[in-house]
């Protein structure tokens, strides 16, 4: 596992982990319009991780993707989504406080990218969460495995 | 109404929720500022709780609607009818007040430990997480959003069994517990798709009220369902196999947790019974078929209580027998309610059904808390293996005695109190019921006094653990507990009348006005 | 039987078969695999029950305002509940990696500590 696969592999991944990563960034940032949303573009982009993990192994990701760093990002787009929700509390939980407003979510075209008041904005805390918290679960994962095998 | 007020139902969930996230970052500043936020979470959720449950009882217990994300009007002038929303009954907040006690008492309880342990940071955030989950399924008023909750209990009590990820015993049981919980959360997610593709909704008033008298293949099917997955989760014979694991593996804080979150389980089975098919849907073959299933938990969780060393265990199987005497009550209501002639003692049995749930949580977490210091103490779990406990540990062998005396239904404890209550009812109903529920409770009591026998009398062992005194939040949270148990059992009338009996009326006759609260809302 | 029955069949079908892996198969990783064909059929179950023949997607914001659409409800739904299953396999499968590391296999049967 730690060795990674093949030149193929690694040549493909190479080419494709930057566009995996902005097609789910693209999901999360559309999800109040198409298709899609913070969870699935999360999980688009979590799986640019694995495929990286896969391709080069854990001994390539080790300096790169720090686990205590991931779970902390989680924990903030946790809190951002809830603190979202925290905002609306004056009419109601999960009231949309910036939908109509005029600023700057708030416009009235329905289909332009500035709509939809803070839900762009929860699909972001969702998006960076889904992300980090994948990512994280599959380090983990990939460590227990590693640890098994060298028992 | 005040703001706080209005929105205490979202705050009770919203709360620990913030908390279970925020956990992990004040962690990183230091394990005693950790600490100290999580016992402020529990404390400000127990607050909102009492706050919420004092106004509603003051307000004359009529139900209470929180809409969430507030009323939509779209527009084109249309009102959204009727939108996501928790909805709180007289039983709702019954069972608030129960989670309340056992997540302070559990917060309180793992607030010190001897020694940090690894992985204290991960325990504290799925408590929280799980506090949240049970809050949920005792408040929504949506079916769906029912299941979402449930699985987020499943998760949290799961991964609360298996954190010790160094105990093989955890892994499998954790792994056990959660293949049940997800098969049971699918049988509900089931049911829950049957009766929105019947009737193009999920709230459970507006389900409630399209249920009709001559239920159609489909809703029994999902009632079939739904009391399926809920049983099975509440840890009902046939299958209460996990239950046994669960709370034998989890850590003492998190047990008490998890009797709570099977009665929120049990909670989700009365809702389904009472007020979502209730007075449309009720025959009289459900309340046998649940009353048979009470008997057969009792007579298998004493029995198998009788044999076991391990001492959680056999604490666990203590727990299962008593939700059987809980689903006996029930039933037997259900069964009174149903016949032809409704009559009185069916509303004693319910409350005495429900009054055995809150001092359940008090004994049996009493219990779990007082052996899991215990179990620290001698290093083992085996009973064989412990003994002389009494000798160091005071105020323990104290809280234990208490506990194991008001679990078996002695006076003038708590859970002789309720205990009588189903005794008397179920006697109207069949006097052998009642006969084997007072033999299985005798059976208990010598169960326990086996188990404190041999692990708290007899000649002092060598302590594995270094010789210091119990740290004291442990003892303040089971003297919490304790003073439940005996306050309950001293002025059980006092009690019954103001918590009880609103919450046994939400189950007897309120389903009118569960549906009316959101129903009669439709326009405005 | 129409050709609209056939995604609740498959449903139905794909539930069976779950059950039957998770009862009848002694691998772990099996029994794990179960539940997320349950969870498949419950989800198709969902969808299905949302679907209008020849409707658009609920989520097109121009388009025509009579055309008929699938129901977006069940559709949320099978979201949250793919979310859920996403999570509860991961935790499933940590378990399983856990448990073969404790007793070097992942035969259900060989794996017996906790009994009675």
């Amino acid at each position: 596992m730690s060795s990674g696969m093949s030149v193929i592999v690694r040549t493909v991944t190479r080419f494709t982990y930057a566009l995996i990563i902005v097609f789910g960034f693209y999901v999360i940032m559309h999800g109040h319009l198409t298709p899609g949303g913070g969870f699935q573009g999360g999980a688009v982009v979590a799986s640019a991780f694995a495929l990286a993990l896969v391709a080069f192994g854990t001994a390539g990701l080790k300096g790169a993707l720090n686990r205590h760093l991931l779970q902390s990002l989680e924990e903030v787009g946790a809190l951002a989504f809830l603190g979202l929700a925290f905002a609306g509390v004056g009419t109601a939980f999960f009231y949309n406080i910036l939908a109509n407003s005029g600023s700057v979510f708030g416009g009235s075209d329905p289909a332009a990218l500035a709509s939809g008041g803070v839900l762009p904005l929860m699909n972001w805390a969702v998006g960076l969460k889904v992300m980090t918290g994948i990512a994280s679960i599959l380090i983990i994962m990939v460590i227990g495995a590693r640890k098994e095998a060298t028992e | 109404m005040n703001a706080l007020l209005h929105h205490a139902p979202v705050l009770l969930v919203a709360v620990p929720l913030l908390g279970a996230f925020a956990v992990p970052l004040v962690g990183k500043l230091g394990s005693g500022l950790r600490r100290f936020f999580v016992g402020l979470i529990a404390l400000l959720t127990t607050a909102i709780a009492g706050y919420l449950a004092a106004s509603f009882y003051a307000a004359g217990a009529s139900p209470i609607v929180y809409v969430l994300g507030g009323r939509l009007s779209l527009p084109s002038g249309m009102v959204a009818p009727i939108r996501i929303m928790f909805e709180l009954d007289g039983l709702s907040v019954f069972m608030m007040l129960i989670t309340a006690l056992a997540a302070l008492a559990a917060v309180l309880y793992t607030s010190s430990f001897w020694k940090e342990r690894s992985g204290a940071t991960l325990k504290d955030s799925l408590m929280l997480l799980l506090i949240v989950g049970i809050f949920g399924m005792e408040m929504t008023g949506d079916l769906f959003n029912f299941f979402v909750f449930l699985e987020i209990t499943s998760i949290a009590a799961c991964s609360l069994v298996g954190f010790r990820v160094w105990n093989g015993r955890s892994q499998e049981a954790a792994f056990k517990v959660m293949t049940l919980y997800t098969l049971s959360g699918l049988f509900v997610l089931l049911a829950v798709g049957l009766l929105y593709g019947q009737y193009g909704g999920l709230n459970i008033a507006y389900l409630a009220t399209m249920i009709g008298s001559g239920a159609a293949l489909v809703d029994k099917i999902a009632l079939g369902l739904l009391l399926t997955g809920l049983a099975m989760k509440a840890g009902a014979v046939p299958m209460h196999m996990w239950a046994p694991d669960a709370y034998g593996e989890a850590p003492g804080a998190a047990s008490i947790l998890l009797v709570a979150n099977s009665q929120a389980s049990l909670y989700g089975l009365f809702r389904v019974l009472f007020t979502l098919y209730g007075s449309a849907y009720s025959p009289q073959s459900l309340a046998w078929i649940l009353i048979g299933l009470a008997v057969l938990t009792i007579i298998v969780g004493v029995t198998m209580a009788l044999v076991q060393r391990d001492l959680k265990r056999l604490i666990a199987f203590g727990a299962v027998s008593q939700i059987g005497y809980m689903m006996l009550a029930v039933g037997v209501g259900f069964a009174a309610m149903t016949a032809l002639q409704p009559s009185d003692f069916g509303f004693v049995a319910l409350q005495g059904g429900l009054f055995h749930m809150i001092n359940d949580a008090a004994c049996i977490g009493l219990l779990f808390l007082a052996a899991g210091i215990v179990i620290r103490r001698a290093g083992t779990r085996d009973l064989q293996g412990m003994g002389g406990i009494a000798h160091d540990l005071k105020w323990t062998t104290a809280f234990f005695m208490l506990g194991a005396f008001a679990l078996a239904g002695m006076p003038p404890l708590n859970g002789f109190a309720s205990k009588l209550m189903i005794y008397e009812s179920t006697f109207r109903l069949s006097p052998v019921l009642a006969i084997v529920a007072i033999l299985a409770s005798i059976l208990l009591l010598a169960v326990f006094l086996r188990a404190f026998q041999a692990a708290f009398l007899g000649p002092r062992t060598e302590p594995t653990d270094v010789m210091r005194p119990v740290p004291i939040s442990m003892l303040v949270s089971m003297g919490l507990l304790a003073l439940v148990v005996v306050a309950f059992g001293l002025f059980p009338g006092f009690f019954v009348d103001r918590i009880v009996t609103p919450a046994a009326q939400a189950l007897w006759s309120g389903r009118d006005a569960y549906i009316q609260a959101v129903m009669s809302g439709m326009g405005g | 039987m129409t050709l609209g029955q056939v995604p609740f069949v498959v449903s139905a079908l794909l539930v069976v078969i779950g059950l039957y892996a998770l009862l009848f198969k002694r691998n772990l990783i099996k029994m794990v695999i179960g539940v997320s064909i349950i969870e498949t059929g419950v989800n198709l179950f969902l969808v299905t029950v949302g679907y209008r023949a020849g409707g658009q997607a609920p989520i097109y914001t121009y388009s025509d305002p009579t055309t008929l659409r699938v129901l977006p409800t069940p559709q949320a739904l099978t979201l949250t509940s793919i979310v859920i299953g996403l999570a509860t396999t991961a935790l499933l499968l940590s378990f399983v990696v856990f448990i073969h590391r404790h007793y070097q296999t992942l035969d259900a049967e060989k794996i017996k500590e906790l009994k009675g």
